[in-house]
């Protein structure tokens, strides 16, 4: 469904340049949820930001639900492919009602019917039509979020990227996110992309990840061997034991090894 | 009324119409609860309502002269006096306020949009579109307003008109500068990004996400501004450049009551304090407006 090979992103020129992703590649298949995690800064959002055309100067070869992905991709492309972002606060239009942010992509691509589409899609992220006239500064954080699902499901894309999309929440409002989105998953048959530094979501949400560091992707596993503690490189291994909690020891082996510490 | 404040502020709002009523009716409670901002307010709806009027309020017209009842001063019959050819002031004041509000609108009416197209289009374009429209922005900012007005109205003849077009010139590049400054916060934030994934294209984005963000600055920006725009309008009618006589142009009428200064004070008093009344409403009123189009602070 989703393949990437030797993807390349670069910001600045000259001395300031910097490679963001340094040559990554992994694949999808249909209706899998695929993983990218890693700490702060290794790329993982850049590269969903990539396969969206947010950010044109790539290089690489990028196929999506068969097709190569161009530089400047054509209206119908985002039909296919549509993303979910981390704050649900950024990600909405302030002055823009429900009803508006939800009927701007039918009214984009000209889709018909547009009453019946949003109340349904309302109802499916469990909103329902009573908030259709609201604004987002109306609404809580889980609730901003399930609008931005919504949007991202009206033009019933077949792919569906997801940064980070419930690190910005309260705690107890993730696992309502995360449950809507595994049952729409389910649901719709959705093929995602998942990036995120909590290991804890991925090993709920995926079904199999990749590490990356700096970016490269040091390492592929499945969830199972995630569950299991079964890393293979030692970075892996770290990020695995960093995620159980704070740990004195596992820290100050961890600053002893960086140079000048 | 009381079914229709309850409706008005309503949990759950059923339709487009309700939504906006009711940020409308938010917006009104914002500007009620600011003393000085609501003062400027009804400060401007006297004048606009002195304008309408006039016709009632002075019905002899602005050019009614008796030589016998030249430079009187203030009493009952002639509550500002009269002029050096025996005309009513008040009555020129309330026709006045027709051309105050003639010239300040139509400022606003062209200066705005073309400022706010500018403006968008620069900075969400950026690279060479932006360092272009930039660069002529700085070209208009460069001169001093009046200097500018004065240099058009000599090219295309005095006349309110010409005065207009020539202050709505100099009017817009610092809007356009304020739009391009909000432009580049907002093209950089989430929500612009996700109306990009959905296909839009620049004038989509610029025109229903982009100007709804910069409107209410805008809108401040122009008020504020107003003052400054009724000063220069004054200036161009005060140096004889704007509206002719018999026009009782404010600033014209200034301009003569200069002449009797000394002898009959009220001349150039009136109109004096006419022009900072407005100008000073205008203010007061840019900014209570701040706060009345904050969406965020609902």
């Amino acid at each position: 469904m989703i393949d990437v090979q030797n993807l390349r992103v670069s910001f600045g020129q000259g001395a300031s340049l910097v490679h963001a992703v340094d040559g990554v590649s992994f694949s999808v298949r249909e209706g899998e949820t695929f993983g990218l995690v890693g700490e702060s800064g290794c790329g993982k959002s850049t590269v969903l930001r990539a396969l969206c055309s947010l950010n044109p100067d790539w290089t690489g070869t990028v196929s999506i639900a068969g097709a190569a992905l161009a530089p400047v991709p054509d209206r119908a492309f985002f039909r296919r492919l549509q993303m979910v972002f981390q704050d649900p606060y950024g990600s909405l239009h302030p002055r823009h009602t429900v009803n508006t942010t939800l009927g701007e992509p039918l009214a984009i691509h000209n889709i018909p019917d547009r009453d019946r589409r949003i109340i349904e899609v309302l109802d499916q992220v469990g909103l329902g039509a009573a908030f259709r006239y609201r604004y987002p500064h109306q609404l809580s954080g889980g609730q901003r979020q399930r609008l931005a699902i919504a949007r991202a499901l009206i033009l019933e894309p077949r792919v569906l990227l997801l940064d980070e999309p419930t690190s910005a929440l309260d705690v107890s409002v993730q696992a309502e996110i995360l449950n809507l989105l595994s049952d729409l998953r389910r649901a719709r048959g959705l093929t995602c992309i998942l990036v995120s530094h909590d290991l804890a979501v991925v090993a709920h949400m995926c079904d199999r990840l990749a590490v990356m560091m700096q970016g490269r992707i040091v390492e592929e596993l499945d969830v199972a061997a995630l569950s299991a503690g079964r890393t293979t490189t030692a970075y892996g291994a770290g990020l695995l034991a960093a995620s159980r909690g704070y740990d004195k020891r596992l820290a100050s082996s961890l600053t002893a090894d960086e140079p000048g510490a | 009324m009381s079914t229709a404040r309850t409706w008005l502020r309503a949990e759950v709002t059923t339709s487009p119409l309700h939504a906006r009523l009711q940020r409308g009716y938010y917006g009104w409670l914002r500007l009620r609860s600011n003393p000085l901002a609501f003062a400027g307010f009804l400060i401007l709806i006297g004048l606009v309502l002195v304008a309408a009027l006039a016709p009632v309020i002075a019905p002899l017209g602005y050019n009614e002269q008796s030589l016998a009842m030249r430079l009187k001063a203030p009493s009952a019959e002639h509550w500002f006096g009269t002029d050096e050819l025996g005309r009513d002031i008040f009555a020129r004041i309330v026709w006045g306020a027709r051309i105050t509000i003639y010239i300040s609108t139509l400022v606003a009416v062209i200066a705005a949009p073309i400022g706010l197209a500018v403006g968008t289009t620069a900075g969400y374009f950026g690279g060479w579109t932006d360092t272009v429209l930039m660069r002529i922005n700085d070209m208009f900012l460069s001169f001093p307003g009046l200097i500018l007005a004065l240099g058009f109205v000599a090219a295309l003849g005095p006349g309110i008109g010409n005065a207009v077009i020539a202050i709505a010139l100099t009017a817009w590049p610092p809007i356009a500068r304020l739009a391009r400054a909000e432009t580049l916060t907002i093209r950089a934030s989430d929500y612009i990004a996700a109306v990009r994934i959905q296909g839009a294209g620049p004038l989509r984005i610029i025109l229903r996400h982009i100007v709804p963000m910069c409107v209410p600055s805008v809108v401040v920006r122009v008020t504020l501004n107003m003052a400054g725009i009724i000063l220069t309008a004054a200036g161009l009618g005060f140096l004889g450049l704007g509206a002719q006589p018999p026009t009782p142009e404010w600033g014209a009428m200034l301009s003569t009551g200069r002449q009797n200064m000394l002898g009959a004070w009220w001349i150039a008093a009136v109109p004096g304090c006419a022009i900072l009344l407005t100008s000073l409403a205008f203010n007061l009123f840019g900014d209570g407006l701040r706060d009345v189009l904050d969406p965020r602070s609902e």
